[in-house]
């Protein structure tokens, strides 16, 4: 220590404030510039499809009995071959989620047994009324692959019988 | 007679157009330097700052100013309403009207008419630039008052103790300077100042007026009238829209002003390269001298943090008075002397001796806050 020791302190906080105006902002310029969410984001959620353009979701209601904060209402249809939307028995004819209740736990995921709803990256989630914070399903489900139709389906009778994918690892 | 008439009829407007420009000069500066200090401030802490509205940001303060515009104004209900009203008036004059005096530079021609780049030329500028000064404590303390409230009571009367305290070392530290310029008027001191600057001569001097100023326009570290976390925002507190903005213009426009005293009574004010042949340059450097300061005062505001009222005090009292007064000593006796011995070396004396007074206070706040921390062990 050093008699000279107050002024030398004042002059080097000086110096530090001085020296971090050379150094680059921090900022992200947010509408414009976005920084990526982590791998297990939990955002907005979307509803999959299969690969020939089915939807992954049979209308169970799992999610919705998983859900704590009772955000999610399923109402489940006959599928048949001539309009087929799911693989199985039964598609989910309404599919809401209310964003006001929603709490991103991500328990409808866990719940899922055919993996059709997943929480995704979107997070930009703004509404001017209640009304229209509802999520309905055409809102949520993800757009057909390229390659494939559009839901309803025609099919072949009895291609489909399956509701639940055969899993080769159950603990996938 | 009428010669004469007509050229009374010119100097008028010469004086009107003169003020005006002063007057818009000092508005425009107050909205760039909110843009100034906002972006130096963010640079500094490693942001970006307001650069949304128009190019780099700098039509930020103009949305500021409409938001204000249109924001209810509010008056306590048991607020005295006059006063109330008058007191962000009474802030905001003299903060315009103290650049009266402050020379931008000699003098240009225009229109066949010799024109001199500043306002009004008395010979007691010094003077009326602490007087004025002085004036703008009425405005603050009558808001602490006025509003009725104990936060903006308490604001007030912190501002008026501060001001008071750190007015006298500013006025005495000005002394050293009226002793080597000769004179009260601020072109003089510029004109002396040609062959060195004042703060060569007076270091000492210029620190402890830099100080006093920093107090005196409540800048951090002595922002202690507005200390957000004691006082909420101190006087100014019950203030909202637009009477609110006057304050913060007086604030802003005080800091110009006192950058712009700054720099004429130790930094040479216009005086720079190439002035002689180009009077127009005197603005230019007084304005680069300004901003240099400004940036010192946003600069400082960014680094240290608020000083503790008491200490606040003490150290106004128990440092900076006398110091300053010994500043004084030391500077008279070195121009006399200069004068008995008629050796100008004898002028060194002044910083050398004053520099070595001035590391006094240094050591001893070094040896005070020693024996606190050994008290607190």
């Amino acid at each position: 220590m050093g008699v000279l020791d107050p002024l030398v302190e004042l002059v080097r906080g000086l110096w530090i404030t001085l020296k971090s105006m050379g150094e680059k902002p921090v900022t992200i310029q947010y509408p414009e510039e976005k920084r990526p969410v982590r791998q297990r984001f939990r955002g907005r959620h979307v509803l999959k499809r299969y690969d020939n353009g089915l939807e992954k979701c049979i209308g169970c209601s799992l999610c919705a009995a998983a859900c704590p904060a009772d955000a999610i209402f399923v109402e489940a249809a006959e599928n048949t071959d001539e309009k087929r939307f799911s693989p199985g028995e039964r598609y989910a004819s309404t599919y809401e989620i209310n964003m006001l209740r929603c709490i991103y736990c991500g328990y409808c995921e866990d719940a899922c047994p055919t993996e059709a709803i997943v929480l995704g990256d979107n997070y930009e989630l703004s509404f001017y009324d209640r009304r229209s914070a509802i999520y309905t399903k055409e809102s949520l489900l993800e757009p057909v692959p390229a390659s494939a139709m559009l839901t309803p389906q025609k099919v072949d009778a009895g291609e489909f019988p399956r509701s639940v994918p055969e899993m080769e690892d159950p603990r996938d | 007679m009428g010669e004469v008439m007509i050229s009374d009829w010119t100097l008028w407007l010469e004086w009107f157009i003169k003020s005006l420009v002063l007057t818009l000069a000092l508005l425009v500066g107050f909205i760039l330097l909110t843009w100034f200090e906002r972006r130096a401030l963010a640079r500094i802490q490693t942001r970006v700052g307001p650069n949304r509205a128009g190019p780099f940001g700098l039509l930020q303060p103009i949305a500021d100013a409409l938001k204000l515009i249109f924001k209810e104004e509010l008056t306590p209900a048991k607020a005295y309403k006059f006063v109330f009203f008058l007191a962000p008036i009474i802030t905001v004059v003299p903060s315009i009207i103290i650049a009266a005096v402050i020379p931008f530079g000699r003098s240009i021609n225009l229109f066949g008419r010799e024109i001199n780049l500043y306002l009004a030329d008395i010979n007691v500028g010094v003077l009326y630039f602490m007087s004025i000064a002085a004036i703008a404590v009425y405005g603050i303390v009558l808001a602490g008052w006025s509003s009725n409230s104990k936060y903006a009571m308490l604001g007030g009367l912190r501002s008026t103790a501060q001001m008071i305290s750190y007015e006298l070392s500013l006025g005495i530290s000005l002394i050293p300077v009226i002793l080597l310029a000769n004179s009260f008027r601020m072109i003089d001191i510029v004109e002396t100042q040609s062959t060195w600057w004042f703060v060569v001569l007076q270091p000492v001097g210029a620190l402890i007026f830099w100080i006093a100023t920093l107090a005196e326009v409540n800048r951090a570290p002595f922002d202690m009238p507005e200390a957000e976390q004691e006082l909420t925002a101190g006087y100014h507190a019950e203030y909202s829209g637009m009477k609110f903005a006057l304050f913060f213009m007086a604030e802003y426009q005080k800091m110009i002003v006192i950058s712009a005293v700054m720099a004429v009574f130790f930094f040479g004010g216009y005086l720079g390269p190439g002035v002689d042949q180009y009077p127009l340059l005197g603005p230019v450097y007084m304005a680069i001298k300004i901003v240099v300061l400004l940036f010192a005062m946003i600069w400082v505001r960014a680094t240290w943090p608020r000083l503790r009222y008491d200490r606040l005090m003490s150290f106004g009292w128990k440092v900076l008075v006398p110091l300053s007064l010994a500043i004084v000593f030391i500077t008279a006796t070195g121009i006399l002397l200069a004068e008995q011995t008629k050796n100008g070396l004898w002028m060194w004396a002044i910083p050398a001796t004053s520099v070595i007074v001035g590391l006094i206070p240094v050591v001893t706040i070094f040896r005070a806050l020693r024996r606190l921390s050994y008290g607190r062990a």
